[in-house]
Formats: structure tokens, C-alpha cells, sequence
């Protein structure tokens, strides 16, 4: 048998160049394939750990999945702001440990400012309910105090003690800024892999401090308040945007849930973020099947060159299937001769698909980090990724039964009479 | 030899009453009544292509069976015999030099002729037992064939010429010393100075060895080399339709 084997390696060496491509396609097809389904792992990953520890939001009444792109991902806006009245009294409610107010609005250079509570940094979970950490400086003290998140730090160049100017509107450009009154960067958070990473982060009073002297989204003529003059002024929020809740116990939940969309004084939402992120990915997961579908397809393809390459190395191999005969190989061992190949095939092709995956991870590796903010995990092939690897070859070997089959059929027809 | 000439030994080929078609309700293209062929003996068989010459070989090799009859190869009956026992057998008895292509293309010269050695244990331990390698006695029996040169043994075989060729394939037909070999018209891609010195060489190493050869071509010109020379449509009763256009034309 390990002269079958020997002969069978010795055989695709000899025709190098179509095996050789045959071998480059299917690992083509396959490094797309686990690419694909690793990409797809990671980003959900990455996109289901955004927030974590976290039982409910809570803002203006909409659909779960705008709450949640408002809130979290930092992206389009609120249809409403809560008035600071209701945030307190649905904050005092005996079921809840804690809130985090949350207020946008606001943006710096494209990136959101959030005016927030320092209780932002210590309750809020992101990931393995890992808290937030400091890069350097320190959660903000003074009204005029910025927390920068690792993207906008280093996009930015910013560094603590740095002033910045932050402008009215989300926009990338804005043409309305808050010029007079600058903001200093305290303190730079470590990289998340969220959202986080490209938020600026300001105190409730300070936002409230831009916008004391402004009236309906434009600065107020004539009346202007210096930075100084509004340090002794009543800076107490008059609306959030949104508020995030950790509930004593998750029994609480839908209790809570109710109180809110049934509160009287203003219409609320308040929505499960792990149930509106998994519907947010439901979404986007269409694409993200078709991409597996199409990768799928793809070593399908590759499948189907083999078989060709095989099929038509048959007519011109039936002499040295004749030679084999005559020195008494049966016509088994050129069954196995064959299946023998595309099994040698399809294993350096999943060896060099999986090489170029490893090789291309590495690379795209500090790219995905800088450009998506999400770090990317270079771990071993996963029990599901053998699986798909274990069926590739299955595939691989059973495609070569239909060769096989043919020479077998052959070598049976032919004995050890050459045809030309 | 000497039991061979007092007529008593059991053949190393016997047919007897063979009938073979290639599918039932065919006429037969094969009746042989009786042949035997006796050890060492050097066997001219005559018969132009389509005469049946090649199944005539399959069924000496033990590739085919027949449907009615009796072939005895070394007193081995082939029509009892399975077909993986009779493929074993043939890999350790029987050696096969083909009319051209002979070698395999992607295995070197030193490699195609110690082939056989890889398939049968018996022609491998036949060559160990003297105490060489595979590839030393490969190596002997090319020097035999005129095949020394370590120049030409290191090229592709694609890169050797036609003369060349049918002697590494002779070469690969004789390691192992084996009882029969079958020899399918070696010698017609050779030209007539060639197809001699070819023929003398491959009976100096089958005497060596004590080998039975079997040589079947078309060219009747070579059966003066040979002990015994036999026409195929002698020993054939079925009519083919060779057999039958060549009676028309003449």
C-alpha cells in the first residue's frame, strides 16, 4: 500500500503545474471560507460585547434597535431627550442599583462627545463585563475636564492637558462651535474594542455649561457668559438623552421594563440591550450568511477543478495503468491510486489554506486594530473550523471516488493491454 | 530443461479446451484446444493485430479469465483462482514488456525497473536473499541490457530513446527472476539492427535466469530465433473478423 502512496506523490509531482494550481485553488477556497467564518465569529463577538452588565437602557420612545444605535454605537441620533425629572424618578425606583445619564449631542472633529457621570467609570461593562481602564490622566474633576477615548487620542494626537473645542451637532464639519468655551483633556482611556474608543467624554455640567447661553440650537445674540461667570451658575442638567440601568436583581426586569414604557409624564422606551443587539446583528447577519454561502460556494468551485484536473489526467494515465496491471497492481490499488491523489490534493491545499489564513491574519491583524478599533484574536483552529476543514476533506475524497471509479472501471476493461 | 525434453513435467503454461469472448452471445474470439509451454523454452507466437494476440496475453497473465477451458500457469489453475490471488500472482511470477511506452514517466529508470519489487514480497526477497538491494540488481540487469552508462540511468526516461526504453522495460520485466515473461511485440518500434541485438540480450538473460519467455509479434521473421514458433490462427479455431478480412484480401 505505501507503494500506492508513494506512487500517487510521485505521480502529482510529476505534473506539478496542474496539481500545483489545483492545490493553490483549493487553498484559495478555503482560506476564504475559515477567513470568512472567522471575521464572522469575531465581529459578533466584538459586536455583542459592546456593553455588557448593563439590564436596560432607557430613552425617548422609539424601536429598540434606534435606542440602541443612539446609545451605544454612537451613531444617528435620539427622536427625544428625557427630562432630568423623569431620569430621577426612574432612578429612585428600589429595583435599580445603578444609572449611568448619558447625553449627546455634541462632536469634536467627527468623533460624539457624551456628556456623562463619573459613575460612567465605574459602572460601566464592556466585553467580559471588563470595566473601563485608564490609560493615563485621570476621570474628569473640573466642569472642564475631557476623557478621550483611546481612537480619538491617538487619531488626534491629543495628550492630557491638550484643549479642545467642541462643536454643536454630530457632524464631521460643523460650522457652530462652542468656541469660548475649550475643553482640557484629563485623561485617556486604554483601548476597548467599542464604541468607547471614539467617544469624548465630558461631565452633565459641562454640557450644560455650552449650552447656558444658547437658544434653539444657535448661540444667543448679544447675551454671552464667559467659562468663569458659569461656574456659579445652577448647572444641574435639564434633559439626558438617555439613561443606562443595572437592576438589583434581573427578577426586577420586566417589572421595570413596564413601569418605564408605561410612564405617564413623557413616552419611554426601555429596551434589554443583549435582546436589541442581537437583533441589530440579525440585520446585518443576512450579508454576513451570504458571505458564508458564498464562500462555501467558492470551495465548491475549487471541488469541481480537482475533479476536472483529475478527469482529464485519466485518458492519457491509462497506459501507465496498463504498466501497473502487468506488474500486478489490482485494479483496487489504482482505485486507491487515484483516490489517493485528490485526498494528497485536497490535504495540501487545506495546509496551505490554512498557512495563507495565519499568514493574512497577521497581517490584516494591526490594520483591523487601527482602522475598525476591533482587536483581533489570532487563536488555534476552533472545534467548528476543524469540522468545516474535516468535511472539505471528506468532500475532497469523495470527489475523487468519481475518477477513481472510472479507472477502476478502465484498468478492469483494459487488463494490461495498452490503449493509445 | 532435461524434464522438459523427457515430456514429463507439468507445464509452466497449459490451456486446454479455452473458449473466451469478450461478452456472452458473442462469437468466441479465442478457441485453443491445447498449448503448453514448457519451462525455459523460448515461445514465438505469430499473429497480426486483432488476431486476438492480446487477449491471448491477458489470459496468460491471468488479467482475463475464460469463460470455457482451462489455463494452468506453473500448475496454478487461473479459472479457480480469484482475481486479487491471480493478480498476486502475476506480480510474483510473470514479468510484461509492452510494444512502446513501457515506463512509467514520472519514476526514474533505477525506479521503474524496481517496481515490480514494491508489488511482489516474492521477487523482492529473491533479489535479498543474494545479499543485493533492489536497486543493485536493477542496476546489473541494465549493465546486461547494454544500459550502463550512470549518465543515461540519472535521465527522465521521457528523455531516453525508443531502443533504450524497450530495455529498461526488458530489464524491469526480468528482476526478480521470474518463471514467465511475456513479451508483447517489444521489438516492432525497434529497427531491424535494434530488434536483434534486443532479442539476443533478452534470451541471454532469460537463460540466465531460467526463464520461460513468450514473444508475440506480427513479424514472422523473427521466429527463426526461437525454439518453437507457433501461428496464432493455427491454434485458434475461432474465426475473428481479422482472420476473416485477411482471408478475403488474400
Amino acid at each position: 500500500m505505501t507503494a500506492i502512496f508513494t506512487l500517487a506523490l510521485k505521480s502529482l509531482l510529476n505534473r506539478r503545474a496542474t496539481a500545483g494550481l489545483t492545490v493553490v485553488s483549493i487553498a484559495l477556497s478555503v482560506t476564504l471560507l475559515l477567513g470568512v467564518e472567522r471575521i464572522r465569529t469575531e465581529a459578533q463577538d466584538s459586536f455583542t460585547s459592546t456593553i455588557s452588565g448593563t439590564d436596560l437602557i432607557i430613552g425617548a420612545r422609539s424601536s429598540p434597535v434606534q435606542l440602541l444605535l443612539y446609545s451605544v454605537f454612537r451613531i444617528g441620533s435620539a427622536s427625544n431627550n428625557i427630562s432630568w425629572e423623569s431620569y430621577q424618578e426612574i432612578a429612585a425606583q428600589p429595583a435599580i442599583e445603578w444609572t449611568i445619564p448619558i447625553s449627546l449631542g455634541d462632536s469634536h472633529k467627527g468623533y460624539r462627545v457624551m456628556g456623562t457621570t463619573a459613575d460612567y467609570f465605574t459602572h460601566f461593562r464592556y466585553g467580559r463585563k471588563q470595566r473601563l481602564e485608564f490609560d493615563r490622566g485621570l476621570p474628569f474633576a473640573d466642569l472642564y475636564d475631557a476623557v478621550l477615548g483611546a481612537e480619538v487620542a491617538t487619531q488626534l494626537a491629543y495628550a492630557v492637558g491638550d484643549p479642545l473645542i467642541i462643536a454643536h451637532g454630530a457632524g464631521e464639519v460643523s460650522f457652530v462651535e462652542h468656541g469660548d468655551k475649550p475643553f482640557v483633556v484629563a485623561g485617556v482611556l486604554k483601548p476597548t474594542g467599542t464604541p468607547v474608543d471614539r467617544t469624548i467624554h465630558v461631565s452633565l455640567e459641562g454640557i450644560e455649561a455650552i449650552h447656558i447661553d444658547w437658544q434653539s440650537g444657535m448661540p444667543a445674540q448679544g447675551q454671552t457668559v464667559s467659562p468663569e461667570q458659569t461656574r456659579t451658575m445652577d448647572l444641574s442638567p435639564r434633559q439626558i438623552t438617555a439613561f443606562l440601568v443595572k437592576l438589583s436583581s434581573p427578577m426586577a426586569t420586566f417589572g421595570v421594563q413596564r413601569f418605564v414604557n408605561e410612564y405617564r409624564q413623557e413616552p419611554l422606551s426601555a429596551i434589554l440591550p443583549g435582546v436589541a443587539l442581537q437583533q441589530l446583528w440579525e440585520i446585518t447577519g443576512v450579508a454576513e450568511k451570504a458571505l458564508l454561502a458564498v464562500s462555501s460556494f467558492v470551495v465548491v468551485v475549487g471541488m469541481l477543478g480537482m475533479l476536472t484536473a483529475l478527469l482529464t489526467s485519466l485518458n492519457e494515465r491509462r497506459r501507465e495503468m496498463a504498466i501497473l496491471r502487468s506488474i500486478g497492481a489490482r485494479p483496487l490499488h489504482i482505485f486507491i491510486l487515484i483516490i489517493g491523489e485528490a485526498m494528497a490534493i485536497t490535504l495540501l491545499g487545506i495546509g496551505l489554506g490554512i498557512l495563507l489564513l495565519y499568514g493574512l491574519l497577521m497581517l490584516a491583524k494591526p490594520l483591523v486594530l487601527s482602522m475598525f478599533g476591533f482587536y483581533l484574536t489570532i487563536g488555534p483552529i476552533n472545534a467548528y473550523e476543524a469540522l468545516l476543514l474535516g468535511i472539505i476533506f471528506l468532500a475532497g475524497t469523495t470527489i475523487g471516488i468519481v475518477p477513481g471509479w472510472r479507472i477502476y472501471r478502465y484498468s478492469l476493461a483494459d487488463g494490461m493491454t495498452v490503449r493509445i | 530443461m532435461i524434464e522438459t525434453m523427457q515430456g514429463t513435467a507439468e507445464p509452466v503454461i497449459g490451456i486446454d479446451d479455452l473458449s473466451f469472448n469478450w461478452s456472452a452471445g458473442l462469437d468466441p474470439l479465442l478457441e485453443i484446444e491445447q498449448l503448453e509451454i514448457q519451462a525455459g523454452e523460448k515461445l514465438f507466437i505469430e499473429g497480426p493485430s486483432g488476431s486476438g494476440k492480446s487477449t491471448l496475453l491477458n489470459l496468460l497473465a491471468g488479467v482475463l479469465v475464460p469463460q470455457r477451458g482451462e489455463v494452468r500457469i506453473l500448475g496454478k489453475k487461473m479459472t479457480t483462482t480469484g482475481s486479487a490471488d491471480r493478480d498476486r500472482f502475476r506480480a510474483d511470477h510473470i514479468g510484461v514488456i509492452f510494444q512502446m511506452f513501457n515506463l512509467i514517466p514520472y519514476l526514474s529508470v533505477t525506479e521503474n525497473v524496481t517496481l515490480p519489487c514494491r508489488f511482489s514480497k516474492k521477487k523482492y526477497n529473491k533479489i535479498t536473499e543474494r545479499g543485493e538491494e533492489p536497486a543493485g540488481e536493477a542496476h546489473r540487469l541494465l549493465r546486461a541490457l547494454s544500459l550502463a552508462d550512470p549518465e543515461l540511468i540519472r535521465r527522465p526516461v521521457t528523455d531516453l530513446s525508443v531502443g533504450q526504453q524497450q530495455r529498461v522495460a526488458a530489464a524491469r520485466a526480468l528482476i526478480g527472476a521470474p518463471d514467465i515473461v511475456i513479451a508483447d511485440e517489444p521489438t516492432s518500434s525497434l529497427d531491424a539492427g535494434h530488434r536483434e541485438a534486443f532479442i539476443k540480450l533478452l534470451f541471454q538473460e532469460c537463460e540466465q535466469a531460467g526463464t520461460t519467455l513468450v514473444f508475440v509479434s506480427h513479424d514472422g521473421s523473427l521466429s527463426r530465433f526461437f525454439d518453437r514458433s507457433l501461428p496464432l490462427q493455427k491454434i485458434n479455431k475461432a474465426s475473428t473478423p481479422f482472420a476473416a478480412m485477411e482471408a478475403c484480401e488474400s
